[in-house]
């Protein structure tokens, strides 16, 4: 059937097998495309397995920006037997397949709406190269030659990533450039080349990056100063103190001696983890721990405990599927209420939460400041698509005037000057007492306890003593409100009254969403809220919209759950758009909830 | 924990230390533990300890989790910054302020229950890391606070107050402190003040993790005649195999202990301990020999006391990462923050 021409916009799906050095490949190939000046996006859809299991890795090539998954599949790559079937399956009408024709697969292979194209990848990377390995991660490099065909990629830059990736191994430069030439020579000579869906050279992608929301998150740390990392490996948060550990090395090495100027401890599991945080802080380092679900389960004692004996601390909570174990390496937005209220009594903590890299960075130096100003947890929640995957961001700044916020901390002179120092009292009324650190003067020494304490930080269990911490508690919440970062605010000019909040990595979904329903005449505002508490400008979001849709990937709504405990909004007014599966979440869902919802109110 | 204001009442005649202060000054407030309770002398041991050594009260960090002798650090060193943790999880606070600030004197004490079974694993990886702390275990045997039942130290065939009879194997802090390549592992008696001073010194002095188990026993609920863990069994089956002499740098050695009878380690700030051998079979720089002669006395139904095991020049926690020397929690900031040049050209990788 004729193809639509697809220039600049459509997605390339690769399947192939866990294990055999797909990803560099893959990579590579996301990232020509960047350097050609288009917007594109990577995901990475893998199992939590060694090797053998099914991987994906989807691109989605859109001038327009768009960095959500877009539910259409143009280019398949079909590298893995195990998974033809289902690979074809997906394939868009008028997409294109490519498979290795090394094998017949001919009875499997067809579907007549779609084109099909054979590369004989393990043949030609057999002839050419000698060790087993080395075939097997060539044909990868064969498929991305061909791409450069068949996508009209341009070959210059796809040589320049391939010297720049093996930089530190020549001899990789040479084969990877051999089986790039080997594809590309074999679709040139075979197929019509480019196929109607290309790449076209533009200049959209001045001034942006691709990076991954963990590796921000670690330079986020680096650069607000934390000097204590304490963790216990966990998916998807580990390459969070893999990142913030080689940046320190790099930065914070002394290269004549070796000395260190930090200090990572990997725990023997998350409750010594936040231990060594709550240590840490209590003695004025700035320290921090990345885990996922599971491990903020049980760090939940401790949060408890530093919530009520006022100690900072910055947990990342890089979100994956629940409950339980559930899928590790799989992306949602389900901790939510868990953060919010982790441990017993009445407790609640400071959640931030960053939408793409650059404000993982950005939101991982407020984490360290809001914990520092309001001597609390901080947690930022962040999750795998956006903690995992590549992500198209502005550049990340810095400025250099920067300092930063440590908080009522009082300093030997102070403590000299003074009187007499108690730890719980608010002496300015915003709810936030004056610390002490140990060691610094003998009038700050006081007890940190999780028990009962009065304002004087004296154990207590007299009611009237008690109540007045716990409300002066709650003060320093509605001051949390006012410091957090406020909600990103879209608004249509032709709006119709109608809103959409949400949160996180639910963003370019949403961001799309708002632009499709306003091609076809709908007009929505956006709130993409940014922290909890939620603050004022969230609550009048929510107060003036009459109906407001609230996107998140998780069953039970909780971000509308939390909303509607911890704001004035009825019930009624807010909506549950939901994605739970695993996969990050597309504009699509939001569009059609957004139509339904519309049908049955004009219906109505 | 509770606690009730003591009267600092300072003699003209009392003693001052080196820094000018009065053993009044390093203690903390009344104690609310039971008459009797050998929880209370260890406290005093601290209390001399701290005092002898010159240590300014405000530079010590006193650490502990939950339980009867998690409650001692309230009655110690008032001048203090003190950290009542949760259960068991006390290990972990001690190692993020070491982190932090390398230049504290670290205690923590916890008890049987507090380290031997909620707080196990975090007890053995602070061992691992060889924290520079000293970690002492108020050890009874049993659960005050929540009324008499066995904790994972109590000995086969020891009875509870009741009359149950304890089945399981114990948990010996001190085997597993050398097992898990503990550098000073001691262990004392809360009745013997003579021994316990110069135990907590040195152990406060010593460059790594210092373990120092204390038998100390439960009047109200673990010092009857079916316990091994009470006054009457450990005054009658306790041997003291070293005895170690604590000098402190400034001090010099004098000429009493004769070379052969005492073996001198050097700490790393030049104060000494002298290890003095009182039983012949035992050797305290031999943790496979030392960890045997335990175990083979444990079933005589003898509880060994002293300095078990020392070993000095072990890598700490702060070795082993290669800190720099000065606390992390007083490095300026532009030696922490790599700056906007640093961010503009770390960027170009990701293009």
């Amino acid at each position: 059937m004729p193809q639509e021409d697809r220039v600049n916009d459509f997605v390339i799906k690769l399947a192939n097998v866990n294990g055999t050095g797909s990803a560099s490949a893959n990579s590579l190939l996301m990232k020509a495309i960047f350097r050609m000046g288009v917007p594109v996006s990577g995901k990475n859809f893998f199992p939590s397995n060694i090797q053998g299991l099914p991987t994906w890795y989807e691109i989605r090539v859109s001038e327009a920006g768009h960095l959500a998954r877009s539910g259409r599949v143009d280019v398949m790559v079909a590298m893995n037997a195990q998974t033809y079937v289902q690979d074809l399956h997906d394939v868009s009408p008028g997409g294109t397949l490519i498979y290795d024709s090394t094998w017949p697969r001919d009875k499997l292979l067809s579907r007549p709406d779609i084109q099909i194209l054979g590369v004989p990848l393990a043949r030609m990377c057999n002839e050419r190269f000698k060790s087993a390995r080395t075939r097997i991660l060539m044909k990868n490099m064969a498929y991305v030659g061909a791409l450069v065909a068949l996508l009209d990629l341009d070959r210059s830059v796809v040589e320049q990533l391939v010297q720049e990736t093996f930089a530190k191994k020549a001899s990789a430069v040479g084969a990877n450039l051999e089986a790039i030439e080997l594809g590309y020579r074999y679709a040139r000579e075979t197929f019509d080349c480019p196929l109607p869906t290309r790449v076209e050279p533009r200049n959209a992608t001045a001034g942006k990056i691709m990076i991954d929301g963990n590796t921000a998150t670690a330079l986020g740390c680096v650069y607000a100063g934390a000097t204590v990392g304490a963790w216990y490996p966990i998916t998807p948060s580990t390459s969070v103190m893999d990142a913030f550990k080689s940046f320190c090395e790099r930065f914070r090495t002394d290269p004549q001696t070796g000395e260190r100027r930090y200090c990572v401890i990997q725990a023997e599991d998350e409750l010594a983890a936040i231990g060594i945080v709550l240590g840490a802080t209590w003695n004025g380092a700035r320290a921090f721990t990345p885990t996922s679900g599971p491990g903020l389960s049980l760090m939940s004692e401790f949060l408890g405990f530093a919530y009520f004996a006022e100690l900072p601390a910055v947990v990342v909570d890089v979100q994956r599927v629940g409950p339980s174990t559930g899928m590790p390496t799989r992306t949602q937005q389900a901790d939510i209420l868990s953060a919010a209220y982790a441990s017993h009594g009445d407790t609640k903590h400071v959640l931030l939460f960053p939408a793409h890299p650059r404000e993982c960075f950005e939101l991982a130096v407020a984490a360290f400041d809001l914990a520092d100003r309001l001597q609390t947890p901080v947690i930022l929640l962040s999750d795998l698509d956006l903690g995992m995957n590549d992500w198209m961001c502005d550049e990340l700044e810095w400025d250099p005037a920067y300092r930063p916020d440590r908080g009522k901390v009082l300093d030997a002179a102070e403590l000299e000057a003074a009187q007499a120092f108690h730890r719980y009292l608010d002496v300015d009324g915003d709810g936030i007492p004056y610390r002490t650190l140990p060691g610094v003067h003998p009038k700050g020494a006081y007890f940190v306890r999780g028990s009962g304490h009065n304002r004087y930080g004296t154990y207590t269990e007299d009611a009237r003593e008690y109540q007045e911490v716990v409300d002066r508690l709650r003060r320093k919440w509605g001051t949390a409100a006012e410091l957090v970062p406020q909600p990103v605010i879209r608004t249509h000019p032709k709006t119709d009254g109608w809103g959409i909040v949400a949160a996180g990595s639910s963003d370019p979904a949403v961001l799309e969403a708002v632009d499709r329903l306003a091609d076809k005449g709908i007009y929505v505002d956006y709130c993409r809220i940014r922290a909890f508490p939620f603050g004022r400008q969230v609550e009048r979001f929510l107060e003036t919209h009459e109906r407001v849709f609230v996107v998140e990937q998780n069953r039970d709504a909780q971000l509308k759950a939390l909303l509607t405990l911890e704001t004035d909004c009825p019930k009624e007014r807010l909506e549950a758009v939901l994605h739970y599966g695993g996969l990050p979440v597309d504009a699509g869902l939001v569009v059609e909830a957004v139509e339904r919802a519309r049908e049955q109110g004009v219906a109505a | 924990m509770t606690s009730i204001a003591k009267p600092k009442i300072v003699h003209a005649g009392l003693r001052r230390n080196g820094l000018g202060l009065t053993i009044r000054d390093y203690e903390g407030g009344m104690s609310t533990l039971c008459a009797g309770c050998g929880h209370d002398s260890i406290t005093a041991a601290i209390v001399q300890a701290f005092f002898e050594l010159d240590v300014p009260p405000h530079r010590v960090a006193k650490m502990s989790g939950i339980g009867c002798s998690s409650k001692t650090p309230a009655y110690f060193l008032g001048a203090s910054h003190g950290f009542n943790a949760v259960h068991g999880r006390m290990p972990s606070i001690a190692t993020g302020a070491c982190a932090a600030n390398r230049e504290l004197y670290l205690i923590g004490v916890s008890g049987d229950g507090d380290s031997l079974s909620i707080g196990l694993g975090q007890f053995a990886h602070a061992v691992r890391r060889n924290l520079d702390m000293l970690y002492v275990i108020e050890n009874n045997g049993v659960y005050g606070l929540t009324k008499g039942q066995f904790s994972a130290s109590a000995d086969v065939g020891s009875k509870a107050k009741r009359g149950e009879e304890n089945r399981q194997p114990p948990i010996d802090p001190v085997q597993m402190a050398m097992a898990l390549g503990g550098t000073f592992v001691a262990r004392g008696f809360s009745g013997d003040k003579e021994q316990l001073v110069p135990l907590i010194k040195a152990g406060l002095q010593h460059r790594g993790f210092a373990l120092l188990d204390v038998l100390s026993p439960c009047v109200t609920f673990n010092d009857h005649e079916d316990s091994t863990k009470s006054y009457a069994y450990t005054r009658a089956y306790r041997r003291a195999v070293v005895h170690a002499d604590f000098i402190p740098s400034r001090q010099p050695i004098t000429a009493e202990y004769a070379e052969g009878e005492v073996l001198s380690v050097e700490l790393h700030d030049g104060s000494r301990v002298l290890l003095r051998k009182v039983s012949k079979d035992y050797n305290p720089n031999n943790r496979g020999a030392a960890i045997d002669y335990i175990r083979a006395r444990h079933r005589a139904g003898e509880i060994v006391t002293g300095l078990l095991y020392m070993a000095e020049g072990d890598p700490d926690l702060h070795g082993v990462n290669k800190t720099v020397a000065t606390p992390l929690n007083e490095l300026p900031f532009d030696m922490l923050c790599p700056g906007r040049d640093a961010l503009a050209a770390l960027q170009s990788r990701f293009r």
